[in-house]
């Protein structure tokens, strides 16, 4: 199975590449086959209930270093398999349906298949190298997806500095790693799992916190959590079926199902703990923030993948790992949903972005339409639905130990709320508000029928999760004071974001809110984009300029050619003195012998 | 199969005298490399991986003179030469594939690339000091040909600066090996012998501080070792794409396969002793080099850097001293050379298609010519370690290597952080190279560009990339012959 699982992508990747790219249909259906392929094998391990690891492949060993390509079908593993590999099939009958006239159709879909590929490693991984690899490919194949409009100079450069902001993340993740092996000589999870069971308190906290935190790195920079969250809404210059993809189910998810991976290891370090918590949360906050004030479709559920990001990471760090998969896994289903929805209005009217171009978008594309109404509810924490059951479950357990987090988590939830209702108001309720809207149409059913199957879960995923036998796993803490309360809470702030966002935005022809110093603010994501410049990019220029400098009229310059110089002048010098003058020779000849009788008279005699 | 070595070595020679004889030079060259490739596979194929001896041994006696010094014409191989000699043979048939039929003064082209190619593999099947040095000057002196001759502008100056620092190296290595001769308890140039000698007692923590910093110098200036690097750049940028597929991709790797057979084994204690200043240096190529590697506006220029910034990785594995980090080495010479072999040919390619290699005017090479730009980004990948290709393997080895090593020398972990750092670095200048050179629309300069006509164009290209895909996704074949090997260097 677990062959299959990983091999049917690549599989397809290398397939289409070598030869199949030449027929559009024959590449897509592979694609396609290999995913279902992918997706039924995880049905069955999900199913069949196991939990051991396995190797399956000898990387290499060289004295006590052995990597291994392997498998863990644990059930945070089996959980992550289904849900991913279900998503990105729909995804995949979407991405045909979206990108059928594009004439490297076949290039994408190799694309696709390798980054499917990737993430299904990183989820399958049964030890820490295996995961880094992975997290690599997942980096690359997001750089080429991200860039597959490469002709498009913006595509070209979100999709560098996608890769280089996800390779510093891998610097932190390696280093992190090289940690764990140091302190516990192992990097297989279930060999770590024990040594740290049998020795837990066997390790300075100092070391520790700063493994835990290189570990974290990682999910920083690919679950794209401050500071590096920049990467997020650049990444929106690829395919939208690409946004979705790398937005909702898989690539930003991973970072966080990292996380919850090496969870034994974090929880040793209150420190590190402590940190994950405030980076997640200041994540959601400052996201949502930004998420208010875009007009890009795209970028403002990016931004709103942000925060959401950011809940699970809180939820991490509040020592609260099963909470966070849930969110995780509902977030994949209506965020999916969101994308491929947006993807599907962007279809419908020629490639417009902009919300304030849309409106009266309901009658024309109805099944679009009602999906994203679901799936922005389920987002928002409509009582029943996904979202609801996993925020309310991650609010919970801050409710006790974390009131500061509870407290801007919970204005957080407002926040979405406000901000999806006014989306969903501006762009599909109301006038026409240009003239793309008048041609649109609903999309076929290769895009359809996925919006719907998604929206379905995005309706009943919430409790199902909790009846699926992964009650061990996924044993949402019941706080049973309290709950109440946080209930009531969430159901308040969801009524009066949607409400006030309604109320706002309903019928209105532009923004109508330009608050000084604010807007700006949120308009330029905290000016996050030109501290990145000013600080990365500029820095790094500004060492390498000086350093040039120095290499050349220094190292070059002064040293090498200075060596020359001289070897030169003293040419030169011995030159004048060899002639070939007999008679200098002899005065020479002279002088010498004067010299050397002088020394010998005055100190040896 | 004991004939095999010397037909190896035979087969350039016969292949040189038919060229001046007036066979045709491209073809012969490429027969004769083609035999190169497949003898070298057979010898991988009957070699024993388990033995810890040197195998397909062969020793002819040359000079023998009673208590004053004899010397044997003494070959053979172990895991890691045989690692050498099939990067040795790959390379060499790529340079001579890609390389123009109607070049000027051919017949002595071809001839110059044969012989920088027998004098590395001489140098890596000698078990004899005298004749691995000898065989490595057979190799430099074509190096400079090729550059004098057929390099492009600027090229009477690079050749004489590369000659320079090269031969100043080589002198220095010979002051080395002749103090390593010297104190040795009976003098020999045999490796083998060495090792029998040297099997418990080594030299004195005196003898050692002597010779290692000659060596390290020595072979040091050879790889380009900050500061001795100034001549890698303006060389590799101005040279013919075969002569800098073969120096960056095989030659250079010379130096670290030096180090390994007389340094790791021989003069542990030399290596601790200057371990703070070979730290210092490592870092510079990796941080400093990798620095100015940002600034190159030059395609050829900036891969020449990339190259020297490089070795600061191959340094690292040295440093760690131990089998992990020494496997990685050895794992990453091959990688490296392949990928750089890769880089370079394919800037060759670019630069006849485009006439240029300023990313100022060059772009969009994707949408004209696709097969060539997917083998860039796939070299350039290569290039910044991402996992499947071999560089990273070796990288993951040495970085645990070195952190394993750390143990014994706690600043090995501030330099494994800040040489991790590079990382970054070269994933900029690679994305930035990769951006403006294959991506983004299409320049006047490559607006007539066409992708390779058939297989046969990209074949070269294609046996590097396969022989990254090799060793990145097995690289337990060279951990498995490498084994001995490392027993034999007391590391396991």
């Amino acid at each position: 199975m677990n062959w299959l699982i990983l091999g049917a992508p690549l599989v397809s990747a290398v397939l289409i590449t070598i030869g199949l790219y030449k027929n559009k249909i024959a590449s897509v259906s592979v694609s396609i086959a290999a995913c279902a392929v992918s997706f039924t094998s995880a049905l069955i391990v999900f199913f069949s209930g196991e939990y051991w690891g396995y190797s399956e492949y000898l990387w290499f060993q060289v004295g006590d270093l052995k990597v291994e390509i392997g498998a863990m079908h644990d059930d945070l593993a089996r959980l992550m398999l289904l849900m991913a590999t279900g998503v990105a099939l729909l995804i995949h009958i979407f991405a045909y349906g979206y990108m059928k006239e594009d004439e490297a159709l076949s290039r994408f879909f190799a694309k696709l298949s390798l980054f499917t590929f990737s993430v299904l490693g990183i989820v399958m991984a049964n030890n820490l190298v295996m995961m880094f690899i992975f997290w690599v490919l997942v980096g690359l194949s997001s750089y080429l997806l991200i860039g597959f409009w490469f002709q498009r100079p913006a595509a070209a450069e979100a999709s560098k500095k996608v890769f280089i902001i996800n390779r510093l993340g891998d610097f932190g993740f390696l280093l992190g790693i090289l940690g764990v092996w140091m302190l516990w000589d192992s990097i297989d999870f279930l060999t770590l799992k024990s040594a740290i069971k049998t020795n837990p308190n066997s390790t300075d906290t100092f070391g520790l916190t700063l493994v835990a935190i290189g570990l974290f790195c990682g999910c920083v920079s690919k679950s794209a959590q401050f500071p590096l969250h920049i990467w997020l809404p650049d990444a929106t210059e690829g395919p939208t079926p690409v946004s979705a993809l790398i937005h909702a189910a898989t690539m930003v998810v991973a970072g966080v199902y990292m996380l919850c991976r090496v969870f034994f290891i974090l929880e040793l370090s209150e420190n590190a703990l402590l940190v994950i918590a405030i980076v997640g949360t200041v994540t959601a906050l400052g996201a949502a923030l930004i998420a208010l004030q875009q007009n890009d479709i795209k970028r403002i559920l990016a931004y709103s993948t942000l925060s959401q990001l950011g809940y699970m990471v809180a939820a991490v760090g509040m020592a609260a790992s099963a909470e966070a998969m849930f969110h995780l896994t509902t977030h994949a289903f209506y965020m999916a949903l969101l994308f491929l929805g947006a993807g599907s209005v962007i279809y419908g009217i020629h490639h417009e972005q902009d919300i304030w171009k849309m409106g009266g978008l309901c009658k024309k594309m109805p099944i679009t339409f009602w999906t994203f109404v679901v799936a922005t509810l389920a987002l928002t924490g409509f009582p029943g639905l996904a979202g609801f059951y996993s925020k309310e479950a991650i609010l919970s357990s801050a409710y006790h130990d974390h009131p500061i987090i509870f407290g801007v988590l919970l204005f957080t939830a407002g926040l979405t709320a406000f901000y999806m209702t006014r989306l969903v108001v501006v762009a599909f309720l109301g006038k026409e508000k240009s003239g793309v809207v008048s041609h649109a149409r609903e999309s076929s059913w290769y895009m359809t029928i996925p919006l719907i199957i998604l929206s379905i879960f995005s309706v009943i995923g919430g409790w199902s999760i909790n009846h699926l036998g992964l009650e061990d796993f996924l044993h949402v803490h019941q706080h049973e004071e309290g709950t109440i309360s946080v209930i009531a809470m969430l159901i308040g702030v969801f009524v009066i974001g949607t409400v006030l966002a309604f109320v706002l935005y309903n019928n209105r022809e532009s923004e109508p809110f330009d608050i000084p110093m604010v807007s700006p603010l949120f308009k330029n994501k905290f000016y996050s984009d030109e501290i990145y410049k000013l600080t990365f990019v500029k820095g790094h220029q500004m060492l390498a300029t000086g350093l040039s400098w120095f290499d050349r009229w220094i190292i070059d310059g002064l040293i090498v050619r200075g060596l020359s110089v001289i070897s030169n002048i003293s040419g030169e010098a011995l030159r004048l003195i060899q002639g070939g003058n007999l008679q200098a020779y002899i005065i020479f000849f002279v002088f010498g012998v004067a010299f050397i009788g002088f020394f010998l008279f005055r100190y040896a005699l | 199969m004991n004939f095999m070595l010397q037909f190896l070595l035979i087969t350039p020679v016969l292949a040189c005298l038919a060229i001046i004889i007036g066979a045709p030079a491209k073809r012969t060259a490429l027969f004769s490399s083609l035999i190169g490739l497949i003898s070298t596979v057979a010898l991988a194929w009957g070699f024993d991986a388990e033995a810890e001896a040197f195998q397909f041994i062969t020793k002819i006696p040359v000079a023998e003179h009673q208590d004053l010094f004899t010397l044997h014409f003494h070959l053979g191989i172990d895991g890691m030469s045989l690692a050498m000699l099939l990067l040795t043979s790959v390379v060499t048939l790529s340079a001579v594939c890609i390389s123009p039929e109607d070049i000027k003064r051919g017949k002595l082209f071809y001839i110059c690339l044969l012989l920088v190619s027998l004098g590395a593999v001489g140098a890596f099947v000698s078990l004899d000091l005298f004749f691995l040095y000898a065989f490595h000057a057979v190799a430099l002196i074509p190096t400079f040909l090729l550059i004098g001759i057929w390099g492009t502008h600027d090229r009477k100056f690079a050749a004489t600066q590369m000659t320079i620092y090269l031969m100043a190296g080589s002198l220095v290595l010979l002051a080395g090996l002749l103090a390593f001769y010297f104190y040795l308890p009976e003098p020999t140039f045999d490796l083998v012998e060495i090792q029998e000698m040297l099997q418990g007692d080594s030299f004195t923590a005196e003898q050692q501080s002597v010779i290692y910093p000659l060596l390290l110098i020595g072979f040091g200036i050879l790889i380009a070792l900050f500061p001795f690097h100034s001549w890698a750049p303006r060389g590799y940028a101005t040279s013919p794409a075969a002569c800098v597929m073969l120096h960056a991709g095989v030659l250079k790797q010379f130096g670290f396969y030096g180090l390994i057979r007389l340094a790791v084994p021989y003069l542990p204690d030399g290596i601790a002793q200057y371990l703070p200043l070979l730290l210092v240096l490592l870092l510079c190529n990796l941080i400093y080099i990798g620095f100015l590697t940002l600034t190159q506006k030059d395609l050829n220029l900036m891969l020449a850097f990339s190259s020297v910034m490089h070795m600061g990785y191959l340094f690292l594995g040295l440093a760690g001293m131990n089998a992990v980090s020494i496997n990685g080495m050895v794992l990453l010479m091959v990688a490296h050379g392949l990928s750089t072999a890769l880089l370079f040919g394919l800037a060759a390619e670019i630069r006849e298609r485009a006439g240029t290699l300023h990313f100022a005017e060059l772009g969009g090479m994707a949408s004209k010519a696709p097969w060539l730009a997917f083998l860039f980004i796939a070299g350039g990948m290569a290039s910044m370690g991402l996992p499947g290709l071999g560089n990273f393997a070796g990288e993951v080895m040495i970085y645990f290597g070195a952190w394993k090593g750390a143990e014994h020398h706690p600043i090995l972990y501030i330099v494994i952080i800040l040489a991790a750092w590079g990382l970054v670095i070269s994933a900029i200048y690679m994305l930035r190279a990769i951006k403006t050179v294959c991506y983004g629309s299409l320049s006047d300069s490559l607006r007539e560009t066409e992708d390779f006509k058939d297989f046969a164009q990209a074949f070269p290209f294609l046996l590097l990339l396969a022989g990254l895909l090799l060793t990145g996704l097995c690289p337990w074949i060279l951990s498995n012959w490498m084994k001995p090997v490392l027993v034999g260097l007391g590391l396991e």
